[in-house]
């Protein structure tokens, strides 16, 4: 079992995943980080999504 | 006028990106409208509004990007989509030269592979997918900061359950601002740490109170952001609820701030309940409603202003000397009538544009009693609901935050544009008598905000002047001066261009207000 209290005894370590204005944030802080160049599963096509999703189910 | 869309199939970038390259390429000369979009459904939907999508671009899949341009001719056309395309070639460039400062990678698996002591996944993609990124992150114990909007009140309350369970942070979905550790996440400002920690259903409401809290002398152990949904019923303040128990629990915060929209009553209950277990002193301040939370040791206010300077009171500073930072009541009075003084005969009006949505909140929830009614795009009270938000009426406050505004469009704390042309059009009304801005600046936001602003009110001013009226501008800037645009940098520049420059939010309101009445008591 996690607790924020233990998060708060921790340097941060943190995983961007999406905008890269946020990373380039957390780089001008000196926070490690690792971003993730997200692009949408399945090619953001709705029907192949749906079949991944019940795949993954 | 000339109309061209291309297609670049298969390629993707994220929205802000591409809502900043399409702010840039409208400016440009020749150009009536131009948009960079993903080519999902709603994105060509809004192309199809603005009259921007071709036959071409309409058989585009949500892979694909669509650039589309209407211009006076085909050379101010063909000159945008080469803009693009130097775009996206200088961006590769760049990534492929900062590998060294920046690691990337494709998915959050190999994320967790390359920082093996990753302990919190800051996730900011699109809302449909935001849900499955945060259960994988949850899955693998990391504590998550939700930006993304548009997750489902469902998937929220399934992602909170799972996280308290595994006793992690969700703060959002739709969460702006939150400081863990000293470190900024979201737009968050760099305020010195200290003995307050805060939880918030309120990104700009967290940004204005720390940010006042360092300048009043003050210092943030934790601030928790909680998403605004928090406080609903379907939610039962869950995240605000682990917040306050974690804060309890520091023992490097010694005063807690919570903040907040009026919660439904069942959370209330609920987070009176906690509040009152807590043996440290708990300021309450429920935005837009005098909420009193009974307890020995709760400080109910209703203002951000009010939370920040009582924490700071409870943290060990002498009341006067935090107070000694205002602007006293006499000089706010003073400098109202000496602005009202130099109104021409038909100004009489307030038009407030604002990029922070709880501090436009804050500033209705102020002005109200003062000016009678005040007309906005988030008014509470339907009567005071503006019809439609680009026609202000009578006194207005407008969110520039808000859906309506940020449709397919960047928010006005990454890219003031809309703000600016707003701005310009409120000044033309020889019935405004009073601007009032709120400045945010911090990690995420614009490089130089106040910049972006001042020459349109320079302009506005002079443009009033040659009219025989004069147009009074009021701002406050939410920021500090560690923060990379630099507190008193934007302050003076705001100042150069004739603006009278307020502590903080609820001052710059006040002061406006004064004005208002200033110059009605003296016709």
């Amino acid at each position: 079992m996690s607790s924020p209290n233990d998060l708060f005894n921790q340097p941060l370590a943190v995983i961007n995943i999406g905008l890269k204005i946020f990373a380039e944030a957390l780089q001008a802080q000196a926070v490690p980080c690792v971003h993730v160049d997200w692009r949408p599963p399945a090619g953001g096509n709705p029907d192949l999504l749906a079949v991944l999703a019940r795949l993954n189910s | 006028m000339i109309t061209r869309n291309v297609v670049k199939k298969n390629y993707y970038s994220d929205s802000v990106t591409l809502m900043l390259l399409s702010s840039k390429i409208g400016k440009m000369a020749g150009v009536k409208e131009a948009a960079v979009m993903m080519a999902t459904d709603h994105n060509k939907e809004l192309l199809t509004r603005s009259g921007l999508l071709l036959p071409e671009g309409r058989t585009a899949t949500p892979n694909d990007m669509i650039i589309a341009v209407t211009a006076e001719d085909e050379k101010s056309a063909e000159a945008v989509l080469q803009a693009v395309e130097e775009y996206f070639a200088e961006e590769g460039k760049s990534q492929a030269g900062s590998d060294e400062e920046m690691v990337t990678t494709k998915t959050q698996a190999t994320a967790l592979r390359l920082l093996p002591g990753a302990n919190l996944a800051l996730i900011s993609v699109p809302g449909r997918y935001a849900a499955h990124e945060a259960r994988k992150a949850l899955d693998n114990n990391l504590h998550v900061f939700l930006f993304s909007d548009n997750v489902t009140l469902e998937e929220e309350k399934e992602l909170k359950e799972k996280a308290a369970a595994k006793g992690l942070l969700m703060m959002g979905p739709d969460c702006g601002t939150a400081i863990i550790n000293g470190v900024g996440l979201g737009f968050a400002n760099a305020v010195k740490r200290g003995s307050i920690g805060l939880v918030a259903a309120a990104g700009t409401g967290l940004q204005e109170v720390t940010c006042l809290i360092d300048k009043l002398g003050g210092g943030i152990s934790q601030a928790l952001g909680t998403g605004g949904r928090d406080v609903k019923a379907a939610i039962g303040g869950s995240m605000m609820l682990m917040g306050l128990r974690a804060l309890a629990a520091d023992p490097a915060t010694r005063v807690i701030v919570l903040i907040s929209k009026p919660p439904e009553e069942a959370v209330l209950d609920r987070l009176t309940e906690a509040i009152k277990a807590i043996d440290k002193p708990v300021v309450t301040c429920f935005l837009g409603a005098r909420v009193d939370v009974a307890g020995e040791k709760v400080y109910p206010v209703r203002t951000l202003q009010e939370a920040a300077l009582k924490a700071v009171e409870l943290s060990g500073m002498a009341a006067d000397r935090a107070a000694s930072y205002f602007m006293s009541d006499n000089l706010l009075q003073q400098t109202a009538a000496a602005e009202a003084a130099r109104f021409g005969g038909q100004q009489k009006y307030l038009r407030g544009l604002y990029s922070g949505g709880t501090l436009c909140s804050e500033a209705i929830f102020l002005l109200e009693p003062l000016l009678g009614s005040v007309y906005s795009n988030v008014a509470l009270d339907p009567e005071y609901l503006l019809p439609d938000p680009e026609t202000s009426k009578g006194h207005t406050l407008i969110d520039m935050g808000e859906d309506y505004f940020t449709d397919g469009r960047p928010h006005p704390m990454i890219d003031p544009g809309y703000r600016v042309e707003r701005l310009r059009r409120e000044a033309l009304d020889p019935e405004t008598a009073v601007i009032l801005l709120d400045v945010l600046i911090g990690y995420g936001s614009h490089a130089d905000p106040a910049g972006a602003l001042v020459p349109a009110i320079r302009e506005a001013k002079e443009a009033a002047a040659a009219a025989g009226r004069y147009l009074s501008v009021v701002a406050s800037v939410c920021g500090t001066p560690a923060d990379p645009q630099g507190l008193e940098q934007q302050e003076e520049k705001l100042r150069e261009a004739g603006v009278i420059v307020m502590p903080s939010n609820a001052q710059a309101s006040l002061l406006a207000a004064a004005i208002i009445t200033s110059c009605a008591s003296t016709r």
